[in-house]
């Protein structure tokens, strides 16, 4: 995986950073590589870009990976670091990418003051429905039933619905793409990088190693077929909606915000 | 040691000359003189007049200012802003700090250089908000995971506030981390004369392009800092880092270099960092210690025993850590009593006893019912010994 993804992203990946730590399988990666082809459709370099990320798998994204400046921050708070990287410089680009465990349980209240603030950063919220890197224990997105290291007999918490939740603090760019779905997904980060705001992207992860390998035989908790579009999910009984997540781009209410 | 910052003679941006003001403003007024032009906070008493006054400041002074969601937030703000090159700071009290403190640690991983002052009230937990107390100075050095060392500084008048303030955002770009201002709620709203400088003397980060970042042969141990956008493809993490940032999970010798350096930094600092004030007898027979606004009663307790004739004098902590040990032994080589006058429950005295140990007998006169440690107390302490 290494070596192709080197050939593939010259400028984009740091060479001292390979092997990648990541496991076979992992969504971080493609998640990854859809972020360098958002910036090549785009014509933009990363290096104009400050990284941020919090703790976990999913931060090990940006850092050490990405040629460009990355902080690498405590468990919980990339984004209140972000907010004072754009305050203080404005003119540079900023990007948060972490994962859920970190940008919505111990991260939560930042993510939505940012939200609230309309902070202009983008923030990509990698979630693979648990904590990896400590070994897959239950997260505030693991779905309902689902068996993890401190839930053995199926998780009995509901999830927060990530962009239900940064759309009613206030966000006006809010997405949600599989990372299976490789063209949504560029496209969907290109947009947000024109975004004037504060951008919130939930990318669908995938965990072999904590997640898939407990949740489905042959490591295959998530698949496409789990995924409606916005459009899709319009003709559907609120029945068939029930385990299927719903993907695109949400619309703010606008009437929400008093400008 | 030679300090390795640019030093450069500016003059302030605030009128000079004497005035009269509340200390917390004096502080607010002292950060923006030694270049502070990025704040974040979150409100608590009893240091919330800081924040009022840096918005007030900022406004003809084009600083950017942000009121976070809580003190983990204002931190991580000042520390994220920080690396884009601006001097930056953070105000709070007791709880506040708490909070403030893993990314504290963070910031000393990272060699960051910022402000954070502590207003100090009495504790412990929410304790009373507009009390004065000095109950933090042990937090300060030893309340992080890890044990890292730090730089505070301990102010006992307005004229100091702004001294001090000026000196620690010198001395967190010269030694790239963050400087505790370890002010009380008596110098914090305190109102005295003092007098602001019309030039300050401005210490710089030092930078030279593609040099490491996070380590150094230079004697000071002090490594060049970029920032976003030099072009130096930065790798800032608090995990453990080689000497271009990047992570290193399993190495002991990474992990062994970083420890060293860190402390050894201060280490060969020392000269640069610790301060103190003597009054009275040099190498007296009753010595008092004390700092921040305890030390103001210490002072006057001391004028009195001075008046009776007693050989007395006061040793006056400016800086609090790294411990001015080579001070305190030398002021106590002939003292046969050491009284440390502080407004907690025993927390300095506790240094004091390790670095004269099988020296004078040591005791210490505390307080820590949310009053301000008055001179006659001193006075009968001292007399009672
Ligand atoms: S533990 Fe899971 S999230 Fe972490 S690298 Fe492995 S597969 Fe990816």
């Amino acid at each position: 995986m290494s070596e192709r993804l080197l050939t593939q992203y010259p400028e984009e990946l740091r060479p001292e950073a390979f092997p990648t730590t990541f496991c076979p399988g992992c969504g971080h990666v493609p998640l990854m590589t859809a972020i360098f082809e958002a910036y090549r459709l785009k014509g933009l370099k990363l290096r104009d870009t400050t990284f941020v990320s919090g703790i976990g798998c999913a931060s090990w994204i940006p850092s050490p990976h990405f040629k460009a400046d990355t902080l690498h921050t405590t468990h919980g708070r990339p984004i209140a670091f972000a907010t004072g990287v754009k305050l203080a410089a404005p003119q540079r680009r900023v990007m948060v990418i972490s994962g859920d465990g970190d940008l919505a349980s111990i991260g939560g209240n930042h993510l939505i003051h940012a939200a609230r603030r309309d902070v202009p950063i983008v923030a990509i919220c990698a979630n693979n429905f648990i904590y990896g890197m400590t070994g897959g224990q239950v997260a505030a997105t693991t779905p309902l039933g689902h068996i993890t290291l401190t839930t053995p007999w199926g998780n009995e918490e509901p999830p927060f619905d990530l962009c239900k939740l940064v759309l009613a603090a206030g966000a006006r760019f809010v997405a949600r793409w599989y990372v299976g779905h490789r063209r949504e997904l560029i496209e969907t980060i290109a947009a947000a990088l024109d975004h004037e705001g504060f951008a919130f992207i939930e990318a669908i992860s995938l965990c072999p190693t904590a997640h898939e390998r407990r949740n489905k035989p042959r490591g295959m908790g998530v698949t496409k077929d789990l995924f409606v579009t916005i459009e899709q999910a319009q003709g559907m009984t609120e029945q068939e909606l029930e385990p299927k997540i719903v993907c695109g781009r949400f619309a703010a209410d606008s009437t929400r915000r008093n400008k | 040691m030679s300090i390795r910052a640019t030093k450069q003679i500016e003059n302030s941006p605030l009128p000079g000359g004497p005035a009269f003001i509340q200390g917390n403003e004096a502080i607010a007024d002292a950060a923006v003189i030694a270049g502070c032009r990025f704040f974040a906070g979150y409100p608590i008493t009893p240091s919330s007049e800081i924040m009022r006054r840096m918005i007030e400041r900022f406004h003809t002074l084009d600083g950017r200012f942000v009121q976070m969601e809580d003190e983990l937030g204002s931190i991580a703000a000042v520390i994220g802003a920080a690396w884009t090159g601006a001097k930056a700071m953070t105000a709070t009290s007791g709880p506040g700090l708490s909070l403030m403190i893993e990314n504290l640690g963070y910031a000393t991983m990272t060699e960051t250089p910022l402000l954070l002052v502590n207003v100090q009230r009495v504790g412990p937990s929410t304790g009373q908000a507009t009390r004065p107390a000095q109950g933090d100075v042990m937090q300060a050095r030893w309340g992080g995971h890890g044990g890292f060392p730090c730089i505070a500084l301990a102010p006992s008048s307005v004229q100091e506030l702004i001294d001090f303030t000026i000196r620690a955002f010198n001395l967190a770009e010269a030694f790239r981390t963050p400087v505790l201002l370890m002010a009380d709620e008596i110098v914090g709203h305190l109102r005295e004369n003092c007098v602001f400088p019309e030039q300050v003397e401005i210490w710089q980060r030092y930078y030279a392009p593609g040099e490491p970042p996070f380590d150094t042969d230079h004697p000071s141990l002090v490594p060049s800092m970029p920032k976003f956008g030099d072009g130096e493809d930065l790798l800032i993490t608090g995990s453990t880092h080689d000497a271009r940032g990047l992570r290193m999970a399993s190495s002991a010798e990474v992990q062994a270099r970083v420890s060293w350096r860190l402390h050894e930094k201060f280490e060969r600092g020392r000269d640069e960092i610790v301060r103190t004030q003597h009054f009275g007898e040099a190498q007296p027979k009753l010595l008092l210690v004390s700092y921040g606004g305890s030390a103001r009663a210490a002072r006057q307790a001391l004028t009195r025993l001075l008046d009776q004739g007693r050989d007395a004098g006061l040793l006056k902590l400016d800086t609090l850590w790294p411990f001015p040990e080579q001070q305190l032994q030398a002021a106590a080589a002939k003292a046969d009593q050491v009284l440390v006058v502080e407004a907690n429950c025993g927390q300095i005295v506790l240094e004091v006893e390790r670095l004269l140990r099988n020296g004078p007998r040591v005791t210490a006169h505390l307080r820590h019912d949310g009053e301000a440690i008055t001179p006659s107390e001193v006075l009968a302490a001292a007399e009672a010994l």
